[in-house]
């Protein structure tokens, strides 16, 4: 048995509802996957599909007083939504690290960028000596790219650029050397010259720290640079789960379908009409009964049928590991998937 | 950062002369004539010009402002000859009413204003910051709903009323404790007590209820911020959590606020020391008004402007140095 | 002017004056936000303006609508400049260009009925008829694909993508010859960023508008512009036809722009010819000498910090403001463009 055979992390039938006042957002409706070590697992999806809820999740930073949780999380052997809040907090920091998507109000205004990095390797190592701790901090400085950082670990966040101010908050995730990071649109917020900075940091550091990196985006560029496995989430589940280059030359699902064909359209012929797909986001209110993508999609078989009556789970299709939550997967997609956009 | 003080202090001492001369003019112009109340109803005419001229009320007013302002860094003589006098620096003027310069009078009832505004000030931070807090930690529930009652009812019922009620229930109805009769507490330590115990309680819930509300809401607009999720992330217990990020992002505009409210109690609570007949700076106002004793009235109210413009120019520099964003530029 | 042109910008500045004050109180400083930007907007065609946070694109919008006053410079609308007329003259020229904001949300006032907010161009410039304008107000929603008995409805009854179709109706109430989108479809998700895509196209064709489109999204740009300007620290470093500029670059940033947006092919991953810009943007407040672009450039020299390089042709044709234009076409992928 090799160690690559037990996941780092481990989603099972995750489901999370918040309480509003309008009714209760199923924003997770039943996610479930696996994250193995070295691994580049981009979570793709638009606002609405509980991308980010999924991701809080995982260190368990829900507000628990409105949001209900059920379903498993194991890191480590622990599972996060039932451990006590001691160990939570234990493995927050220093195993699953996160960063946000806004560089600029993710640091405390209010303490220098030398201590909010220091503060993240203090909490997991309480008895290091001052001398200790002031070279770790300039030493991960030195490791994210930032210029003169003896003069700069005494300044504070606002005398930062975005890109350098995501750069700290890559510090503080990973000073600690965590085995899984998860990052939450890291690079939405940034210029695109500094996008492909930030990304190629992540990526040489992933190499160097040997981390699993969990990446959630909306961006499939993003996805098509850095990803090994892709999971595509749609309304609170995952309608696909493929290896990258699957995923891009040969979708099983419509709604992969539909994003990659939106894109991918740019490059091409001008006027020609960019592939769509009709209608918006749902409502996670009212949970749809069968497929939740049937509304939008121009496959579904219509009324009676399979598609507006029974939800699909997520089963393999195809011969490379793919997984689709399709009922058509098998049947129409596969066929007209492959030798589709890119030939 | 040093230019940013420096300019904050020169507007101070420009505002400063800006009050003193409007204050004084706007006494200054009121029809009463303060020599004609200088030796009461039965009082002859040439008493009242000797006194006009002695107190130098014959004068223009632009010349009786200058010989104020004068005075406060010199001291002022009065009269000639046998019936002179002076107020030494710093001269705020001579009260006919009470025979007194009106400095002295200020350095009798100042100290109980200043116990009475240190004290419920204390108070009211205590429980204002704790029911705020505990309020915010616990959103939603009874702690809360009360929290925020207790905010709304505080911030709507008058001093005057509440005082009151206080001052009879617990003296004369229940006779928990005697009549309030001050005494410096360096004299008679218990009866000070006794005496400001009142005021103190009153003063403070009635204040505290508003900073209740700032704590409250400061805490729960800092909990959803950024910052915060990620010091939960780094792993951080919560206790950490509150103080380090949350409290120190709600309290800046609470601290800033608390200064100018604490000034404003040191110019005089005249309600609560009316109500419960404290011989501080406030009771002396009104019944400076009462009696017509304008220059003690001139004299209260420069010492209170002092005092907020004062605290104005603190909490301004203040601010600069509890948030980096402001002392520190991009 | 040659009837060819719908808008053409000349020379145009905005200044804005630093927080930082002296003693007195005077701005000492200044935030060169558009620093001399000439562009031509041809009819009937859309110009796209592409530039990273801080280049001066959005404020540039706003200047050449006249929402901001310019600090010099001209705006000429079918000959006529716009920055030398005011009062009844100006508020005529403002029916001929229009604007589109980038924030479905914030663009729509809440408290207004869509049918309100549609027909408000009508109202504010003295044209509205009560009987005529819900017909016309129901006409231009069918137009932008809304569903014309909705006109009741209020803005947060609708989705992301539909409000940006209501911006986009109103933005045609007073049948413009020119509108001016400034990010319409940043703030929309994906799926939803090609149906107004399609949209706008569809509008531009069948009314024949010219467009000015500005946006960070060099991939949106490309599909829908026939023009592109690209911006840096608030002056136009290249400008030229679509397909030139995004083939052969001949401007090092853009090179270097192209080249940091990832290719949508997993395949592609791991291609030798990626530029990667080192450094951060410099302050608008104080530029770099010469040209502006030499504090990040991989071959600047001298002769770039003291001379700045005017925007004109080079050797190729292509109009950039560089002393040493690129040469070699772009390729970021494994196999050639």
């Amino acid at each position: 048995m090799t160690e690559n055979s037990v996941p780092v992390l481990s989603v099972q039938n995750l489901r999370v509802s918040f309480d509003t006042q309008d009714g209760t957002v199923h924003a997770v409706d039943g996610v479930s996957f696996d994250a193995y070590a070295g691994e580049t697992i981009c979570i793709v999806g638009e606002s609405g599909s509980g991308k980010s809820v999924m991701a809080s999740s995982i260190m368990r930073l829900n507000n628990s007083s409105t949001a209900t949780t059920e379903g498993r999380i194991l890191v480590k052997g622990l599972d996060v939504l039932s451990a006590s809040e001691e160990e939570v907090r234990g493995i927050r920091g220093s195993e699953v690290a996160m960063i946000f998507q806004d560089p600029m109000s993710a640091l405390n205004p209010y303490f220098t960028v030398g201590k909010q990095i220091a503060e993240a390797y203090v909490v997991h190592h309480p008895g290091a000596s001052k001398h200790e701790i002031h070279d770790v901090v300039l030493a991960m400085m030195i490791k994210v790219g930032i210029p003169s950082p003896e003069k700069r670990i005494d300044e504070y966040p606002h005398q930062f650029s975005g890109g350098m101010r995501q750069r700290i908050v890559i510090a503080i995730a990973l000073i600690n050397n965590p085995k899984i990071l998860i990052a939450d649109e890291p690079t939405t917020a940034l210029d695109v010259t500094v996008q492909a900075q930030i990304l190629d940091l992540m990526m040489s550091l992933q190499k160097e720290f040997g981390m699993t990196i969990i990446l959630i985006t909306h961006d499939l560029g993003v996805v098509a640079e850095v990803a090994q496995d892709v999971i595509v989430m749609y309304a609170g589940h995952i309608v696909e789960q493929s290896h990258v280059d699957a995923l891009f030359h040969a979708p099983t699902h419509p709604y992969s379908w539909g994003l990659l064909g939106s894109v991918a359209s740019y490059g091409d012929n001008k006027r020609g009409g960019l592939v769509t797909i009709s209608g918006s986001p749902p409502s996670l209110i009212s949970l749809a009964v069968g497929c939740s993508f049937h509304p939008r999609c121009a496959h579904s078989k219509g009324e009676g049928s399979v598609c507006m009556t029974v939800s699909p789970s997520l089963r393999s299709v195809g011969s490379d590991g793919s997984r689709s939550a399709c009922h058509l997967a098998d049947d129409v997609l596969v066929s007209v998937g492959r030798g589709g956009f890119r030939s | 950062m040093f230019l940013f003080v420096v300019r904050r202090l020169f507007f101070a001492v420009v505002l400063l002369l800006a009050v003193s001369v409007f204050t004084y003019l706007l006494f200054a112009l009121l029809p009463t004539d303060p020599a004609a109340l200088t030796c009461g109803i039965h009082c002859k005419p040439e008493t009242v010009l000797a006194n006009r001229i002695r107190l130098g009320y014959d004068k223009p007013v632009l010349e009786q402002y200058w010989q104020f302002l004068r005075g406060i860094f010199v001291g002022r003589d009065y009269g000639l000859g046998q019936t002179a006098f002076s107020c030494p620096a710093p001269s705020l003027g001579y009260s006919f009413n009470q025979h007194a310069c009106v400095t002295s009078l200020i350095g009798e009832t100042f100290p109980v204003t200043a116990f009475l505004a240190i004290g419920a000030f204390i108070l009211w931070m205590i429980i204002g910051i704790g029911v705020g807090a505990i309020a915010a930690l616990n959103k939603g529930k009874w702690q809360d709903r009360f929290a925020t009652g207790f905010a709304a009812v505080g911030v709507s019922l008058p001093t005057f009323y509440i005082g009151l009620l206080v001052l009879f229930s617990v003296v004369i109805w229940f006779q928990i404790l005697p009549f309030p009769s001050y005494e410096a507490p360096l004299d008679n330590f218990s009866a000070f007590i006794t005496a400001m115990i009142l005021p103190w309680l009153v003063l403070a819930v009635l204040s505290a209820a508003s900073y209740t509300r700032l704590t409250r809401n400061g805490m729960l607009e800092a909990m959803n911020e950024d910052f915060v999720r990620l010091g939960v992330a780094k792993g951080l217990r919560l206790r950490v959590i509150l103080r380090r990020y949350v409290m120190r992002q709600a309290l800046i505009p609470i601290v800033t606020i608390a200064g100018l409210d604490f000034a404003g109690l040191l110019g005089g609570a005249i309600i609560t020391e009316s109500v419960f007949s404290l011989p501080g700076m406030g009771r002396m106002s009104i019944r400076a008004v009462v009696d017509s004793d304008l220059p003690v009235l001139v004299g209260t109210t420069m010492v209170a402007a002092v005092f907020i413009v004062v605290a104005n120019v603190i909490v301004d520099i203040a601010y600069g140095f509890l948030d980096p964003r402001v002392r520190v530029s991009s | 002017m040659s009837s060819e042109i719908a808008l053409q910008a000349v020379d145009l500045v905005k200044h804005f004056p630093t927080g930082s004050k002296g003693l007195l109180g005077r701005a000492d400083k200044n935030v060169r936000a558009v620093d001399g930007v000439s562009f031509t907007l041809r009819k009937g065609k859309t110009l796209g303006i592409v530039g990273e946070s801080g280049c001066g694109k959005s404020t540039l919008a706003r200047v050449v609508t006249r929402l901001i006053e310019p600090t010099s410079g001209n705006v000429l609308l079918d000959g006529v400049d716009i920055t030398k007329t005011s009062g009844k003259d100006l508020r005529r020229l403002r029916r001929q260009m229009q604007m589109i904001f980038q924030d479905p949300v914030s663009s729509l006032n809440p408290r207004h009925s869509v049918g309100q907010i549609i027909a408000m161009p009508l109202r504010v410039q003295g044209l509205l008829d009560e009987a005529d304008s819900i017909e016309r107000v129901k006409e231009l929603m069918q137009l932008v694909g809304l569903n014309p008995e909705h006109f009741n409805r209020y803005p947060h009854e609708f989705s992301g993508g539909q409000r940006q179709r209501i911006g986009i109706g109103r933005s045609l109430a007073l049948n413009p010859t020119v509108i001016i989108a400034d990010e319409p479809v940043s703030a929309l998700d994906v799926s939803v960023q090609a149906q107004i895509l399609n949209l706008l196209e569809r509008l531009q064709t069948g009314l024949g508008l010219s467009m000015i489109f500005i946006a960070h999204d060099l991939s949106v740009v490309r599909h829908i512009a026939d023009d592109v300007a690209v911006m840096y620290l608030g002056k136009i470093v290249e400008i030229g036809p679509a397909e030139d500029v995004y083939s052969r670059p001949a401007h090092p940033y853009t090179k270097a722009l192209l080249s940091a947006v990832p290719i949508h092919d997993p395949s592609e991953r791991g291609g030798t010819g990626r530029i990667r810009l080192v450094g951060d943007v410099p302050s608008p407040i104080d530029p770099p000498s010469g040209c502006r672009f030499r504090t990040r450039c991989w071959k600047a020299t001298d002769l770039c910090g003291a001379i700045e390089p005017p925007l004109q042709a080079d050797a190729s044709g292509r109009i950039v403001a560089c002393h040493f234009p690129e040469e070699t076409p772009l390729t970021i992928g494994k196999s050639p463009e």
